[in-house]
């Protein structure tokens, strides 16, 4: 199959690469470029565990495909972290113990913080609502909310 | 609650020794893994609930482009007649090598025929679709009560029931049927003033792990094979691999990555074998991985049931006999988790009459797998539903009906144990504490349920080492791997023995080489039993290191004695010395210092659980609300106790799920219809509340710090809970899951 030109910028990294048309932008980060932590659980767009963020906004990156994401900045949770300090959001994670198996973590982590950075200012209920796409199987979602809150708070706080 | 220990580590909460890597995506699961000239595998499924397999023709598959071997069940050793032992009794190698890829017949539809690696998933996703299969497609049987007709389509020719002994002289989808009794059930009805008699069925549900089944394998051309995944058990792979493939374990090494959740699906397995058979036919190694789909019509789910319920007391509330039927689907292939049902069903209650029957009947359904709590929660419906209704009858606050019948030490169960300490009474109590009992509840078509649960839990073979550092750290080498906050648990239990903190314990899980024996991380038994190995190999480090004292000190070893993370000498020279500073000394006394154990404990103490829920029904949609939602569960000790919350937690949801949305649907030549997380249901964080997870603690007597498995019984008492909340909101007796809104607009006569 012939192969387009894409140019991404991933964790603030240029990546100028030839891609199958398609494959979707969740196989161009896992099997293109290298970042595994994205993960797939159903490759459909119901689990939100690919959540990446692309221009600001939380996306399933199994329903882009990974052509169509040419020329926008990406953020995975592999570019979270920044010099060596964990995010807020990944910090909550680990403090409330809001993961188990940890699998759809790193897509709630990026959904939350596309989430928190457009607007801390949420309550429980409006949280629930706009993470209602992603689910984990593990936590019964008590501790990732404590998680999100703690994070949201933490961050209005120092804004 | 017993005395009162005071410790250090244990029930501190501190993080996870795995945090950060599973907040930045470092983790490495199954699908992450890398290897030089990797092939991909992808598996080609039956589209036919029933079939027989006339002819396969892989040749177009394998003139394909990129293609670089094709397997069949051809491809698998000669399995007929013989058997394989697992450790849980034998096992006919037919079956389990028919459910990897079938041979002669494709038994549900989603049935591995065959497999493919290519050079990419893509080509070998086409290359599935080049190989020319002939069915003679055979009428489908989905349901246990239609299986057993005389009537019914055969899955198996050879098989015949074996009933109390006996085998059956012609085929049948019954593959076994079993009975326990206790005291003598007539009298028990006829001392009875009420007898409450109901049927109960409940919906095929999948496990629901996010991550997908994986496998990567290597045959080296020195004939080892290693195979890295995603597994609950290396060791339980590697045993499975070896009578699947007829290989000798020694030759195999079963790697263990990190892993999406598991509940007991990720115990059997699926693509591992095929992973294998790929490798060795192309000498690359290859990966395969499953889809969602493949997830839901491949792997197993966890049995529909039909169940019927008949139990009788008296008119001060005491219960005097009951009696079950337990009727589970195994799915392909015998094996149905009915035989643990029927060890929890009636095991909340001290009953002196008794009588259960088990049945395990096949179906044109994937071959059903553990999940959390297998069998317990199918029963625990019918059970906890029926008590309700007596409590009901009687006029007897369901928490009081319980509190009076409840087990309690001394108390035999039907299928045979006596119980030592256990705690059911306890979490009945917290329950009626809880502010929750207490608080109004009486809107129109709001309701509250309650409901308890069991699970045995199990002990099982463990094996840890303990590596001692020079600056007081230790490396702990462990073979369980860690679903959920594994690592830390155990991890505090030798750091609580050695006097460190946790983080000075370095957890690493590691393969099948690397470690002795290890069973599956499942029955609850991890924190239990491989915990119970931490402190005992750091009951070793700490007898060897007294000895290293007793050699500086020029003592002797009986004259040192270990105390707050300080070894000091008694009798005579005033000498001290703390571990971190002796591990400092270890090579100019004698050499590095490791400590082991390996246990198989058998005192894994019950779990018991009760919970507490409020709802509100819509009277116009059937859609039920969950507004609260309280759960008391006996931990013997909570080691950890977010982590304790956590599970009780995520238990108590997956209970939530199976009681109002999960399902698998069929339409009628037995293929799955939803089979996908959109269809599929399970619940988000928006259809819930905050769970309330409330911990009691009566000590396990059969481990050193008191520990019970958590992880299971929260996933038991949810159904019935919400059915006694939905009949106490609106009026209606629910006895069959989901009761999602259609099943409940249809008993509320609405449609
Ligand atoms: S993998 Fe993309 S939403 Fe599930
Ligand atoms: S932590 Fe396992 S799926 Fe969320």
């Amino acid at each position: 199959m012939a192969k387009h030109p894409v140019s991404l910028k991933v964790n603030g990294d240029e990546h100028d690469l030839l891609i199958e048309p398609r494959k979707t932008l969740l196989a161009v980060l896992r099997d293109t470029i290298g970042l595994t932590g994205t993960k797939e659980g159903c490759s459909t767009g119901d689990c939100g565990a690919c959540t990446v963020i692309v221009d600001g906004k939380a996306v399933t990156s199994c329903m882009v495909l990974g052509v169509t994401a040419s020329g926008k900045e990406i953020t995975t949770i592999e570019g979270l972290a920044s010099d060596g300090e964990l995010h807020p959001i990944q910090q909550a994670f680990i403090d409330t113990g809001g993961y188990q198996c940890g699998f759809c973590t790193p897509g709630f982590i990026m959904a939350s913080k596309a989430l928190v950075d457009e607007n801390p200012d949420r309550t429980e209920e409006e949280f629930r609502f706009a993470l209602g796409g992603n689910i984990c199987r593990c936590t019964g979602y008590t501790k990732i909310l404590e998680a999100v809150l703690q994070a949201a708070e933490e961050i209005r706080t120092n804004s | 609650m017993s005395e009162k220990k005071e410790y250090k580590v244990i029930g501190t909460r501190p993080i996870r020794h795995d945090g950060v890597d599973k907040v930045t995506g470092r983790a490495i699961y199954g699908a992450d893994f890398q290897i030089t000239g990797l092939l991909h595998g992808r598996v080609l499924r039956s589209p036919h609930a029933h079939a027989r397999i006339v002819s396969i023709d892989t040749s177009r598959a394998e003139a394909h482009p990129g293609v670089k071997g094709v397997v069949t069940a051809e491809d698998l050793p000669a399995a007929e007649d013989k058997m394989a032992d697992l450790g849980e009794g034998a096992v006919s190698l037919k079956y389990l090598c028919d459910n990897i890829l079938a041979s002669d017949k494709a038994l549900y539809k989603g049935h591995a025929i065959a497999a493919v690696a290519a050079t990419s998933p893509h080509i070998a996703e086409e290359a599935c679709e080049l190989i020319d299969v002939e069915y003679e497609v055979l009428p489908p049987v989905l349901e246990v009560r239609q299986a057993m007709e005389s009537d019914a389509p055969i899955l198996h020719e050879n098989l015949r029931t074996s009933s109390l002994g006996e085998t059956g002289d012609k085929p049948s989808n019954i593959a076994s049927h079993f009975q326990h009794k206790k005291g003598d059930i007539d009298k028990g009805f006829d001392e009875a003033d009420v007898i409450i008699e109901r049927e109960f069925v409940t919906g095929t549900v999948h496990q629901g792990y996010i991550e997908p089944h994986n496998a990567t394998a290597l045959y080296n051309p020195d004939g080892q094979l290693t195979v890295w995944c995603s597994t609950q058990g290396a060791f339980t792979v590697r045993e499975q691999l070896a009578e699947i493939l007829q290989y000798p374990i020694s030759k195999i090494k079963v790697v263990p990555l990190e892993i999406g959740g598991g509940f007991g699906g990720k115990i059997n397995v699926y693509v591992k074998p095929v992973a294998a058979l790929l490798a060795k036919k192309t000498g690359k190694p290859v990966k395969v991985l499953m889809n969602r789909a493949d997830v839901f019509e491949g792997t197993g789910p966890t049995p529909a049931s039909y169940i019927t319920i008949k139990m009788g007391a008296t008119n001060d509330g005491k219960i005097t006999a009951a009696q079950t039927s337990l009727v589970f689907e195994a799915g392909a292939y015998p094996g149905s988790p009915v035989g643990a049902g029927a060890m929890c069903v009636f095991a909340p209650y001290n009953i002196e009459n008794v009588v259960i029957d088990g049945y395990d009947v096949v179906v044109n359904k994937p071959k059903t797998a553990p999940y959390r709590a297998p069998g317990a929660t199918n029963a625990a419906f019918g059970t906890e539903t029926v008590v309700d209704e007596l409590a009901e009858k009687l006029n007897i606050d369901p928490l009081e009906i319980r509190l009076m019948n409840g087990a309690k030490e001394g108390d035999r169960r039907a299928d045979g144990p006596v119980y030592p300490r256990i705690g059911f009474i306890e979490t009945l109590e917290a329950a009626k504490e809880h502010p929750h009992y207490a608080s109004p509840n009486g809107k129109k078509y709001h309701g509250r349920g309650i409901a308890s649960g069991f699970w045995f839990n199990i002990g099982l073979e463990s094996s840890v080492t303990i590596n001692v550092n020079p600056d007081g750290t230790v490396n702990l080498v462990e073979g369980s791997t860690d679903i959920g906050g594994t690592r830390a648990s155990i991890a505090m239990q030798a750091a609580e023995v050695l006097g460190i903190p946790a983080e000075s314990v370095n957890p690493t899980v590691v393969d099948t080489n690397s470690i002795g024996y290890t069973a599956v991380t499942g029955g609850s038994r991890t924190t239990y039993a491989t915990g119970y190995a931490a402190y005992e190999a750091a009951q070793d480090v700490v007898q060897q290191m007294k000895a290293r004292a007793a050699k500086l000190w020029d003592v002797d070893e009986d004259n040192v004695q270990f105390a707050d993370g300080e070894f000091s000498s008694i009798n005579g020279k005033e000498e001290q010395i703390s571990f971190r500073d002796l591990s400092a000394r270890l090579g100019e006394t004698g050499g590095p210092v490791i400590g082991r154990a390996t246990m198989n404990p058998a005192g894994a103490g019950g779990a018991f659980a009760t919970h507490v829920v409020d709802v509100e029904v819509d009277v116009d949609t059937g859609k039920v609300e969950i507004l609260r939602y309280t759960a008391t569960q006996d931990a013997g000790k909570a080691i950890h106790p977010s982590y304790v919350e956590g599970q009780i937690q995520g238990g108590v949801v997956q209970g939530i799920g199976w009681a109002l949305n999960e399902e698998y649907i069929y339409n009628d030549e037995g293929e799955m219809t939803n089979a996908s997380f959109l269809d599929y249901r399970m619940p988000t964080c928006l259809d819930l509340p905050m769970i309330d997870a409330v911990i009691v603690e009566v000590p396990n007597p059969g481990h050193p710090y008191g520990v019970r498995g958590v992880g299971e019984v929260p996933i038991v008492p949810p159904p019935a809970a919400i059915a006694n909340a939905i009949y106490d909101a609106v009026g209606i007796r629910m006895t069959e899951l989901p009761m999602s809104p259609d099943r409940l607009l249809k008993a509320m006569g609405k449609i």
